[in-house]
């Protein structure tokens, strides 16, 4: 994407460095995110434990059905988490900065500039009022010191890279003159708008039909090719961050099972949930097989059993998972949390 | 309690890939309580009161009002003096708790220009404020039910007649109507005021209950209903009526304060409530007359009880709102 | 065959000699589109535009297209939830399109549907006996007793506990009330369940209890079903036949094999194409589509694809390619198929 030079930062009181990385070469590292949410019975633990971290221009998925904590924790490295929820413990270092240490002022800065966000619905993410080339183009004048016009400009140019038809005309729809997909296009844009480090996507393509989810996939793939920056992507499809991610975390009542790179969660699952998940998708060819399935349901968010989440469920039980058991690298470089390794 | 779904799925548990231990065997001892089912067995009813008991203010607005519903219905045992019989003693007197002649609390609230102790005023007053609020909200949401549900229910163009009949009713102005309407036609009967409140404020609950019917009637339990061959009727009142229950319930609650208000301002007016029934409104009007020569607590203490009561029934109608909703698992 | 009444069933998506349950022919179901302040018609959305099909006893047939396709409206209007505005839908010799007001509520009994959410299909001031017991009751079962006892056993056959009677559907997870719903529809003893996305709210995990579930009851109650998914994958899993649908229109209907190993229609091989496989060895070419779906209100003229379509030339706009038989029980609506 041809961008020319970048303005520099606008405001004076905040010289935010600009180089990706902290001295360890990680630009974002989650460490032992907690995130609770209070509710009128009882606290209900979110996210608990979570730790990962994002190299600079790598691309990560987060795996997880509903209740996993997926979107809590993406959420929370925006620090979008309003009360009932709060973070209850851990840090986010961002380029070596904690952001959970850093006011709402400061957050601001940081979305929609370093770090950008695209929802699973980019109806209610986009203001009806005004035109979709306004909502660009005020991303961009927030962030830097740049004419109307010049934020315009740079909106027609972004709208032509995320391959929305006529870019001039479209500029001056309403969110409601387009369609679920080209609305997508534009919040992928908007996302880019002031080349963030880090790009998330928060199930993008679940609202969407299978054929311009397609699109949207191809999209951010091309993208990923010019754009230096870092993806999560968070997901409940296996088949979308195969195609999308180099690495996988996959999340289950709100904690980590596993983290792989996908070729080893796909191809050899450790974890008995990855397992049993893979093994429960049907695929191409499997008529007149029975699937697989994981006996019970998804625990209950206020009553989680101690230790590890998905014990109830497993197969592989064993009265040892009554504490959560601790990450465990394996040879190959993955990192499993199960008593079974 | 050990989730038995685990070992009743035999369809699904025999599927699973060979384990290592034993899956139920082990699996349930972490199960330390029921994780598939969240709250305990309770009825609908002990669940709404449960909710509502952990909604403070509306808890004290609850108890608020009995507290006043009984005052209204004791009034006689409370208040030494009758509305009907007033026995002069001494007028203007202040808030005190003893008063030479006087049985021990008469005048804890004062008196006024007249001798009638406001105690008279605020216990038998209560027993109309109560009862026009209950009954005209009662009598609103009676006919708002029947004219909004019809609307909402059928559709088309039944839906269109009734709902800009509602509309010609809802660009009344309210307040100029209900004076002259009362002027005319109810001459201090406590009962053609609520006819006039009911027949005045019918189309802003009808258009309520109308929305909740078109969204049920919509909603995939009611095509479920049909689909097994459920009849129209049965569909209106045994599946949409106890959805649409709830915002209606909450609506009544705190219309009851609105109708409260709204009687106490028309025997302000002097168009309301006629002596000698005795009402909070009435009580205000006549003491704007003294309100000039210190005489506070003539104003103040039907004004308290009206403030108490309009509030209490606020909160009461914000906890019911929450305690109601049948989804919230909070 | 049903041949009683003197019709017989138009033989065009199944092979000779079936035994047809169901014959869908030239199915219309239409909305209006309500505009000004007279909420006068201006329009029509075509949901179902001229859809012929057949379903034999005892088999599935899946249902796939993207949203506005109209798989949803063929669902409700076979089972007569919605009122078609042309066509016939033959059940055992009957057109229930036709049938009077008594006469359909008790073919209801045979006719039954599984709804996509899990939340809004339950009545949640209903106890979950009463939701499975219901249409038990409105049939003629009045003692309340024996209906207890039915509904206990399709709770015990979806994999729930017989205890659940008395409980609200609040108090369940979504598997568990698609569970309910399941129990629901089997309880008035269907010939024919309509499944209307089935598992497309449910997570992962859920979903394929719930398909295991669904064959099982089907070998079971010896069931036949018309499956509506918007996953390829999940549809074929269930299927023995799918067809494709488009803007409306069957654009292409065929064994779950063939379809899947040979689609012959543009559209549904760039629909296959989009799936993500969860394999990131596997490096296929795929068919991005231009484009979005046109309008049901104003569909383009001839082939309803051919706005999309890679293939299209000017017969595309000039004729609607019927659907034909391209292959044996292999039907497609395509002039290059």
């Amino acid at each position: 994407m041809e961008t020319g030079a970048r303005p520099a930062f606008g405001s004076a009181s905040n010289p935010a460095p600009r180089d990706a990385t902290s001295s360890n070469g990680k630009m974002l590292e989650v460490q032992d995110l907690r995130v609770h949410f209070r509710t009128m019975d009882g606290t209900v633990k979110a996210v608990d434990g979570v730790s990962f971290d994002i190299a600079p221009g790598s691309s990560i998925g987060i795996v997880g059905e509903s209740g996993s904590g997926k979107s809590v924790t993406s959420l929370s490295i925006m620090r979008l988490i309003d009360p009932p929820g709060w973070i209850a413990g851990g840090r986010i270092l961002f380029r070596g900065k904690d952001l959970t240490k850093y006011s709402e002022r400061e957050m601001q800065h940081i979305r929609g500039d370093d770090i950008s966000m695209v929802f699973q619905e980019p109806m209610s993410a986009l203001n009806p009022v005004y035109t979709v080339g306004d909502q660009v183009a005020e991303v961009i004048r927030v962030h830097r010191d740049v004419t109307r016009r010049e934020a315009m400009n740079r909106t027609v140019e972004l709208f032509k890279t995320v391959g929305i038809p006529v870019p001039e005309r479209r500029v001056r729809d309403y969110p409601h003159n387009l369609s679920g997909g080209m609305r997508q296009r534009v919040m992928i844009a908007m996302a880019l708008a002031n080349e963030p480090d880090l790009l998330i996507l928060d199930e993008p393509t679940t609202a969407l039909d299978v054929t311009i989810q397609a699109q949207i996939l191809e999209l951010v793939k091309d993208l990923r090719r010019d754009v230096n920056t870092a993806v999560l992507l968070i997901t409940h499809d296996l088949g979308v961050v195969a195609e999308m991610s180099e690495d996988v975390v996959v999340m289950y009542g709100g904690k980590v099972m596993e983290q792989a790179t996908v070729e080893q969660i796909i191809k050899d699952p450790k974890h008995p949930y990855t397992k049993g998940l893979l093994a429960s998708m049907p695929s191409l060819g499997m008529r007149n097989q029975r699937l697989n399935v994981i006996a019970g349901a998804v625990p209950n968010p206020l009553n989680m059993p101690t230790g590890c989440p998905f014990a109830p469920r497993c197969p592989y039980a064993m009265d040892v998972c009554a504490t959560m058991p601790e990450l465990k690298t394996l040879d190959d470089g993955r990192k499993v949390f199960c008593w079974l390794y | 309690m050990i989730d038995p779904q685990h070992n009743q799925q035999a369809v699904l548990s025999e599927e699973l890939p060979t384990p290592i231990a034993g899956p139920s065997a082990v699996a349930n001892r972490f199960l330390t309580s029921d994780n598939e089912v969240t709250l305990v067995q309770l009825g609908q009813g002990q669940l709404i009161f449960r909710r509502f008991r952990k909604h403070r203010l509306a808890m004290a607005g609850a108890v608020t009002l009995l507290l006043l519903t009984l005052m209204g219905i004791f009034a006689p045992l409370i208040s030494p003096e009758d509305s009907l019989n007033w026995n002069y003693l001494a007028s203007n007197v202040p808030p005190r708790l003893t008063y030479p002649g006087a049985s021990d609390w008469r005048y804890i609230m004062g008196s006024d220009a007249n001798g009638h102790s406001l105690l008279m005023w605020v216990t038998y007053g209560a027993r109309v404020s109560l009862a026009v609020g209950l009954i005209s909200a009662a009598l609103t949401m009676i006919i708002a039910i029947i004219v909004g549900g019809t609307a909402g229910y059928f559709g088309g163009w039944i839906d269109a007649v009734v709902m800009r009949i509602t509309d010609v009713f809802l660009t009344l102005p309210f307040l100029p109507l209900l004076i002259l309407l009362s002027f005319y036609i109810s001459k201090g009967s406590m009962w053609l005021i609520v006819l006039i409140f009911g027949v005045l404020s019918w189309p802003g609950a009808a258009r309520l209950v109308r929305g909740y019917y078109l969204t049920f009637r919509q909603q995939e339990f009611t095509e479920a209903a049909r689909a097994v061959g459920v009849s129209d009727t049965r569909i209106i009142f045994r599946h949409i009526l106890p959805n649409a229950m709830s915002p209606v319930i909450v609506a009544t609650t705190l219309a009851v304060a609105g109708f409260i208000g709204a009687e106490a301002a028309i025997d302000f007016l002097g168009v309301g409530i006629k002596p000698p029934t005795v009402s909070w409104g009435l009580s205000l009007a006549n003491s704007q007359t003294y309100f000039g020569e210190g005489n506070w607590w003539w104003a103040l203490f039907p004004g308290l009880f009206l403030l108490i009561t309009t509030l209490s029934i606020n909160f009461l109608g914000d906890g019911l709102r929450d305690a109601l909703d049948v989804r919230s698992r909070r | 065959m049903q041949e009683e009444n003197g019709r017989k069933p138009l033989q065009v998506t199944t092979g000779p000699g079936d035994d047809v349950l169901m014959d869908v022919r030239h199915l219309k179901t239409y909305y209006p589109v309500l505009g000004g302040i007279m909420r006068r018609r201006v329009g029509w959305v075509k949901a179902v535009d001229d859809v012929s099909f057949a379903i034999r006893r005892g088999e599935t047939l899946g249902l796939v297209g993207e949203s506005g396709c109209g798989k949803t409206t063929i669902g409700r209007s076979i089972i007569r939830l919605l009122k078609p505005l042309a066509g016939e839908v033959i059940f055992e010799g009957k057109n229930i399109l036709d049938l009077p007001r008594d006469e359909m509520k008790r073919t209801r009994k045979d006719l039954q549907i599984i709804f996509q959410d899990p939340y809004g299909s339950l009545n949640p001031r209903m106890p979950v006996g009463d939701i499975i017991g219901e249409g038990l009751m409105v049939h003629g079962m009045k003692n309340r007793k024996e209906r207890e006892e039915i509904v206990q056993y399709f709770l015990s056959v979806v994999g729930l506990r017989k205890e659940y009677v008395r409980r609200y559907p609040h108090e369940f997870s979504g598997g568990q009330r698609q569970r309910i719903g399941i129990a629901r529809a089997l309880a008035l003893r269907p010939k024919f369940v309509v499944g209307d996305e089935p598992v497309s709210a449910l997570d992962v995990s859920i979903q394929s209890q719930v398909l295991n579930l669904l064959k099982d009851l089907q070998q079971e109650f010896g069931l036949t079903y018309l499956f509506t998914a918007h996953d390829l994958s999940v549809v074929e899993y269930i299927s023995d036949r799918v067809g494709v649908m488009y803007l409306g229109k069957m654009v292409e209907l065929a064994t779950a094999e063939e379809l899947y190993a040979n689609p012959r229609m543009p559209y549904t091989q760039a629909l296959l194409s989009a799936i993500p496989i969860p394999d990131p060895s596997v490096k296929k070419q795929r068919i991005v589509l231009q484009g979005d779906v046109p309008s049901p209100i104003n569909p383009p003229s001839g082939c309803p694809f051919r706005t999309r379509c890679w293939l299209a030339q000017e017969v595309c706009s000039a004729e609607t390619p019927p659907l034909r038989e391209v292959a044996p029980s292999h039907w497609a609506a395509c002039h290059f198929a």
